[in-house]
């Protein structure tokens, strides 16, 4: 058997597929290790976001007692968030919505004007791939003695490689499933439970699922799960134009290709010696000399891969880099000689970044006069109103007041918009027409209460009223609109 | 019946012999994970059905080896509910009725416990929102026919009225018109002075004499009624009946009587209780 794997011998997936009948499983790919400038930018972002991933959890932060000491928690049983010194109550999860519409028109933004930056770079799938290869080619070396191995029979060595892998590869799945488990529950206490097996089945159920998911997603699915699984390069394309920066082959100066020897002319002929580095250190298997594919996650490993070779045979580096379409097409058609300007701020960037601003000013002014107390008022339908033996007519609300503190507060209830309104709560005393009721920390605080007229000031049909609540001590106030029904005349 | 069985050069794969107008069926087994999936479902459905009740017998079903019944299970949750509970449920227990009401943390458990029992046993007469209807008393506004205070209130809930409790609601409006007492033209005289009295009619003075003569016993002379009796206010403009001469007249006529199912023995002490609570704060409570 020709047991021989040369790198300049790699055939893009596309290639190898187009040879196969209709019908072919999946093409093992086995990219090679590749240095340069992109790469270390890649390890610098992959150490950054896996150590947020992984330590953000161990934060303490200290917010007395009663209150969990963790910097960050999302507290899906006490029904809280904790952000440090921010406390977000599930009425107020609109904050993580607005979050959530900040992200996606950050990555419209990032894409139409770096292409697929997010894919290459900081993607979840991206990171954890490459802390998988990282692990594999430690342990299995590098493409060419990988695929060798495989090609070989199973034999003790061989087994042990492979098990030593599978295993590094679940201890950092693992390590994954617990973390993502620590922003939902408190982190040391949590961990000790889990070694200890005292944890609650649910711990146990989501870190084995995290658990599954990292290991099949980056061991095994890796490529595939950026070519079939996700939405995401399908639709990245509308934010895409020609003046996008992206990874790109110079088809201008590579061709025409061949291969060079040491000595050789460099006239008639392209910069590209067809080594098909750029092939080999591919993670999703592409040929980037075909042009735009779908499965280029703009990793650019292959920018430092062909650097590596000009710098080789001493021509410029930059035959794959990135570029615009458009100044590919102006070098094209002017070989070289002319060059169009990258353009950032064109309709679609001004209109991602407007809207960006737009989103984040809304929220930062929302998330700035937020209170921290909330009132909400429901209004009894069964029945509309009631009229009593005097002849007054009442409406009955239900009250709830939400203290989103950590202290007692006594506020002090109104109402307002109905002349000779009086108001009544169920248990608590009004005074000058106001009502103080208390409500305890933390809690949302539940009161029923009336609001009665003479019969000849009702309303005929419904009048808006408005509620407010106004804490005496912190001067905190909030409002409530609502309707007052009386008999229709 | 299959005939030639030919292998496909571009797939690779046998045809299962199959042709329709030169159509060929590929022989495509079924994926190795979905035939090994199906296999589990099988190996899962023989031991559930060792484990658990299954298959029908003649006299009964088959138990299954551990011995699970839902309806243990409903019994167990409803004991843990309870339990649960019992920590508020104890205190209303052994608390006296004004006192639940000042205090805010029981006041709140009773209003939620009560609203609960109130929709479950008292809504279909009286509403969701205590609204009541013709005949069934609006339990919402100020008019209280045996009393509206908290006592007053617990002591209809649990003894009911003119029913066959000892200790229920007892009082009865004579059929003035029915056993003779009045005649149809006295009733209406009756009718247009007990309208009067909420400014809906204009009065004869023969309506005042038969009401001096026949109501004022239990009504009162200004027609306030008297809850002691369970004598409704006639004065104040809100009606069981229906407050239009008709109805009016017919109550007169025909007499009411309505009754309320005494709930004591249905229902604990404790529900009594957070029932009363709650059917006085739903804004008439005195």
């Amino acid at each position: 058997m020709d047991n021989r794997v040369r790198d300049d011998e790699a055939v893009s997936l596309r290639k190898q597929k187009e040879a196969l009948p209709l019908y072919v499983t999946r093409i093992k790919v086995y990219p090679r290790a590749v240095a340069g400038q992109w790469r270390r930018i890649k390890w610098a972002v992959l150490v950054l976001l896996l150590g947020i991933y992984y330590l953000v959890p161990w934060i303490r932060w200290d917010r007395g007692p009663d209150a969990p000491n963790q910097a960050i928690l999302i507290d899906l049983d006490g029904r809280r968030g904790w952000f440090f010194d921010t406390v977000i109550w599930p009425q107020e999860v609109y904050f993580v919505t607005g979050l959530l519409i900040l992200a996606a028109f950050g990555l419209f933004l990032a894409t139409s004007l770096f292409g697929r930056v997010w894919c290459g770079f900081t993607c979840p799938q991206t990171v954890w791939t490459d802390l998988f290869m990282w692990v594999e080619r430690l342990i299995e070396g590098d493409r060419n003695e990988r695929m060798r191995m495989d090609r070989q029979p199973m034999s003790v060595a061989k087994a042990a490689r492979k098990t030593l892998k599978h295993a590094a590869w679940l201890v950092i799945a693992a390590a994954t499933g617990g973390a993502w488990v620590f922003y939902y529950v408190d982190a040391p206490s949590t961990l000790v439970k889990i070694l200890r097996g005292e944890a609650s089945a649910e711990v146990y159920a989501f870190v084995g699922l995290f658990t599954a998911t990292t290991y099949v997603l980056a061991g095994w699915a890796r490529e595939q799960v950026c070519t079939y699984m996700c939405p995401w390069p399908r639709f990245q394309a509308a934010m895409l134009d020609e003046q996008s920066l992206i990874v790109t082959y110079q088809k201008w100066r590579g061709e025409k290709r061949g291969k060079h020897k040491a000595g050789d002319d460099w006239e008639g002929r392209g910069d590209c010696v067809d080594c098909n580095l750029c092939v080999a250190v591919c993670p999703t298997g592409i040929d980037i000399r075909d042009g735009q594919q779908i499965e280029c996650i703009g990793c650019s490993l292959c920018v430092d891969a062909c650097t590596q070779t000009m710098d080789k045979v001493g021509r410029p580096r930059g035959l794959i880099r990135w570029d615009t379409l458009a100044n590919q097409q102006v070098k094209e058609r002017t070989k070289g000689g002319q060059r169009a300007p990258w353009r950032p701020v064109r309709p679609r960037t001004v209109l991602y970044a407007g809207l960006l601003l737009v989103v984040s000013a809304i929220f930062l002014t929302a998330f700035v006069l937020r209170t921290t107390a909330e009132l909400t008022v429901q209004r009894d339908r069964s029945p509309n109103f009631v009229r009593l033996s005097n002849g007054d007519i009442r409406n009955a609300y239900t009250v709830k007041i939400l203290n989103k503190q950590r202290q007692e507060h006594r506020y002090r209830l109104s109402v307002s918009g109905l002349p000779q309104a009086t108001l009544g709560v169920v248990g608590a005393g009004t005074e000058g027409g106001e009502a103080e009721l208390a409500v305890h920390p933390d809690t949302v605080g539940t009161f029923r209460v009336f609001v009665t007229v003479p019969a000849s000031a009702a309303p005929s049909g419904t009048r808006p009223i408005a509620f407010g609540i106004r804490d005496a001590e912190s001067e905190t106030r909030a409002a409530h609109d609502a309707v007052f029904v009386g008999p229709a005349r | 019946m299959p005939t030639k069985i030919e292998k496909d050069t571009l797939s690779g794969r046998d045809t299962t012999g199959h042709e329709w107008d030169g159509v060929k069926e590929l022989n495509t087994p079924l994926p190795t994970w979905w035939v090994y999936t199906f296999y589990a479902t099988i190996v899962f459905a023989a031991v559930y059905c060792f484990l658990y009740p299954s298959w029908p017998w003649l006299n009964g079903h088959l138990e299954g080896s551990l011995g699970y019944s839902s309806r243990v299970e409903l019994t167990q949750a409803l004991e843990a509910q309870a339990k649960s509970r019992a920590v508020y449920v104890d205190r209303i227990r052994a608390t006296p009725l004004a006192q639940i009401a000042k205090e805010p943390e029981l006041l709140n458990f009773a209003m939620a416990g009560g609203r609960s029992a109130f929709q479950t046993n008292c809504m279909q007469c009286h509403g969701a929102g205590g609204a009541g209807s013709p005949g069934f008393p609006n339990l919402v506004d100020d008019d209280w026919i045996w009393g509206g205070s908290l006592d007053q209130i617990y002591t209809t809930i649990r003894y009911g009225i003119r029913n066959a409790d000892d200790k229920s609601r007892q009082s009865m409006m004579p059929r003035f018109g029915v056993d003779g007492a009045l005649t149809g033209a006295q009733v209406a005289a009756v009718t247009d002075y007990v309208l009067s009295l909420s400014g809906k009619a204009k009065a004869t003075p023969e309506g005042a004499k038969i009401y001096q003569e026949q109501c004022v016993a239990c009504h009162g002379a200004e027609g306030k009624g008297n809850q002691e009796l369970g004598a409704p206010n006639l004065a104040d403009g809100l009606w069981l009946y229906g407050g239009d001469r008709d109805s009016v007249y017919r109550s007169i006529f025909y007499a009411r009587n309505g009754s309320m199912p005494a709930w004591n023995g249905r229902l604990d002490e404790a529900t009594l209780k957070m029932l009363a609570i709650y059917v006085h704060a739903l804004g008439g409570g005195r």
